[in-house]
């Protein structure tokens, strides 16, 4: 019988032949922490009484979440991060490195075909580079750390088609957007979610990236794609590691398959407080916003940087608005520096903050007051997610959120058609 | 075993940001102040109403969002014995049961606040007191029920020095 790639990869890691329902025990690839989680990870591996990690090499802590430290109480876990990771000489990722979904592929921890645990919901972003990743609590990843092991359950999987070309000035956080509409917040829970179709494969790496890493807000374990050949060049000039790309059978068996066409889709916005109440851009356009936000695990990217970079070249950010920009790793921040869009960034008013999660997690670097709205290209709009529950985050990419930002108001960034 | 009702206010899709806000599972580390502030966004008396036992009551896809084990972890140091739920999210599925907290899937609708109900998690019911109804529960997986058995996954663990599912 046919196999999904999640239970392709994960038959490969148990070491013995899966299918959707199974529940296995998994040799696992890497895992990691970051600044929000480690901390219980560390308290529950002193639990488990062991005294040596199972391999230090497979795993990594970063601090992205509140980096630099915004207060007495996070300043105590990074010296606990800190202190952890020179006692069993772990590494480390300290502040200003980056968010830790862009620093894991980035710094060729994972490869195509590997079974990646994460203490970060996010962590299925490496889908996109057909990495089985999903993210645990921290007691999971602790047994992890100590074991090299943990148990999981096979998903079925949804199939999902993407076909069409994109329209100017319409990306990838837009389809990702439009299909978490589709399917609801919850229409994928305990499932994996393959994404392919020409529209796929026509997008560079990091545009692959935005969609997989939204896939857990459609409540999916996994956001997986097939290695192409944009796939392999990319893995091969970052990581050492031998790739395995892992592809679906012709006869897999799927859930359900879902097929979207996107040669017209306009761009979306997902309002408060849900991810999957989406809108077209143009029902929203006046609303007003008081700050406006590109980076994050998911849109904090070159590309990203680019796209929101050939909005503001010569135009000013809204006198009324504050628009923060948090590249995510250090890497694109030197890039982005090199190609003049912190330059322009600067120059037309924004606020380039330190690589890292930013404001989109509310602990510091733009919390909002009380009634004030942001547009944002993060991955989630909870109320109070940007630390203020009496507030209000609007989702989109940052072509549409750069675009606001020169408004003041949610703006459709077709309106800027030669800058796109 | 009797139990008292906590019903949210927020039924659907009540993710763990609400359940302990980033503004303190961030800097705070103590379960027991951490468990001061649930659902403070979305309910902010609700934390002082509940009392050791509780069983919380929740409608779909509860617990999605943030993988943040602070969430099961400062509900069962407000004193919550369980959750009982249409549905959870898969991430806070697991930490519950690793933590030793209880989920229960079932009809949750006519559950209301303050009931007293009792759970039958072995014979797989919940029985509302107050209005003389009984709930199936979906069965907890065998995995689920050994590590609730052995006190969560960190007693499980040390007791086999690993998983043992046999």
């Amino acid at each position: 019988m046919g196999k999904t790639i999640a239970e392709k990869i994960l038959s490969n890691h148990a070491g013995r032949e899966l299918k959707a329902g199974d529940i296995a025990i998994c040799g696992v690839d890497f895992c990691f922490g970051q600044d929000g989680t480690s901390s219980i990870i560390i308290d529950s591996f002193r639990k488990l009484g062991v005294n040596r990690v199972f391999d230090k090499s497979r795993f990594c802590m970063v601090i992205d979440h509140s980096a630099p430290s915004p207060n007495i109480g996070v300043s105590e876990i990074h010296k606990k991060m800190r202190a952890f990771a020179g006692a069993f000489d772990l590494g480390l990722y300290d502040i200003g490195c980056g968010v830790c979904h862009q620093l894991i592929p980035q710094k060729g921890h994972v490869t195509c075909g590997d079974l990646v645990l994460g203490a970060d919901s996010h962590t299925c972003t490496y889908g996109a580079i057909n990495v089985f990743s999903t993210g645990v609590g921290s007691t999971d990843l602790a047994i992890t750390l100590a074991s090299g092991k943990n148990w999981f359950k096979v998903p079925e999987t949804i199939k999902i088609i993407v076909k069409g070309k994109l329209p100017k000035g319409v990306y990838s956080k837009d389809v990702i957007l439009h299909i978490i509409k589709d399917i609801s917040a919850n229409g994928a829970t305990y499932k994996a979610v393959e994404f392919c179709g020409e529209t796929i494969s026509a997008m560079s790496v990091d545009e692959r990236l935005t969609i997989s890493n939204m896939a857990v807000e459609m409540g999916a374990k996994a956001g997986l794609m097939e290695a192409d050949e944009k796939v392999l060049k990319w893995v091969k000039e970052r990581s050492f590691k031998t790739p395995h790309p892992t592809a679906a059978d012709p006869a897999a068996k799927y859930a359900a398959v879902k097929t979207y066409d996107v040669s017209k889709l306009a761009p979306q916005v997902a309002k408060p407080h849900a991810v999957d109440n989406v809108s077209d851009v143009t029902a929203l356009s006046g609303t007003r916003i008081d700050q406006a936000y590109v980076g994050t695990c998911t849109n904090g990217r070159l590309e990203d940087l680019e796209a929101a970079a050939r909005i503001m070249k010569g135009k000013s950010v809204h006198p009324d608005v504050r628009f923060v920009i948090a590249p995510a790793s250090k890497e694109i921040y030197l890039d982005a520096v090199r190609k003049g869009f912190i330059e322009i960034f600067i120059k037309s008013g924004c606020i380039v903050v330190a690589p890292g999660c930013g404001p989109c997690v509310g602990t510091h670097n733009g919390v909002l007051a009380d009634g004030e709205s942001a547009i944002s290209t993060a991955n989630r709009n909870f109320k109070g997610r940007m630390g203020n529950p009496n507030s209000f985050i609007y989702l989109a990419s940052p072509a549409t959120v750069a675009s606001s930002a020169i408004t003041g108001r949610i703006t459709d960034p077709r309106e800027h058609k030669n800058r796109l | 075993m009797k139990h008292c009702a906590r019903r949210l206010k927020v039924q659907d899709n009540v993710n763990t940001d609400y359940v302990i806000s980033g503004r303190y599972k961030f800097k705070i580390q103590d379960p027991k102040e951490l468990a001061k502030h649930i659902f403070e966004d979305i309910d902010p008396e609700f934390a002082a109403r509940v009392t050791k036992g509780d069983v919380l009551v929740a409608g779909e896809n509860f617990g999605c969002g943030s993988s943040r084990e602070q969430a099961p972890q400062a509900l069962k140091s407000a004193g919550f014995y369980a959750v009982a739920a249409k549905s959870f999210a898969r991430i806070f599925y697991r930490n519950a049961f690793n933590l030793g907290l209880v989920l229960v899937e079932c009809d949750t609708d006519f559950i209301d606040d303050g009931d007293e109900l009792d759970l039958d998690i072995d014979g797989g019911k919940l029985k509302d007191r107050a209005k003389g109804l009984v709930f199936d529960i979906k069965p907890i997986p065998s995995v689920m029920k050994r590590l609730l058995r052995d006190g969560g996954v960190v007693e499980h663990f040390k007791k086999y020095g690993g998983f043992n599912f046999e």
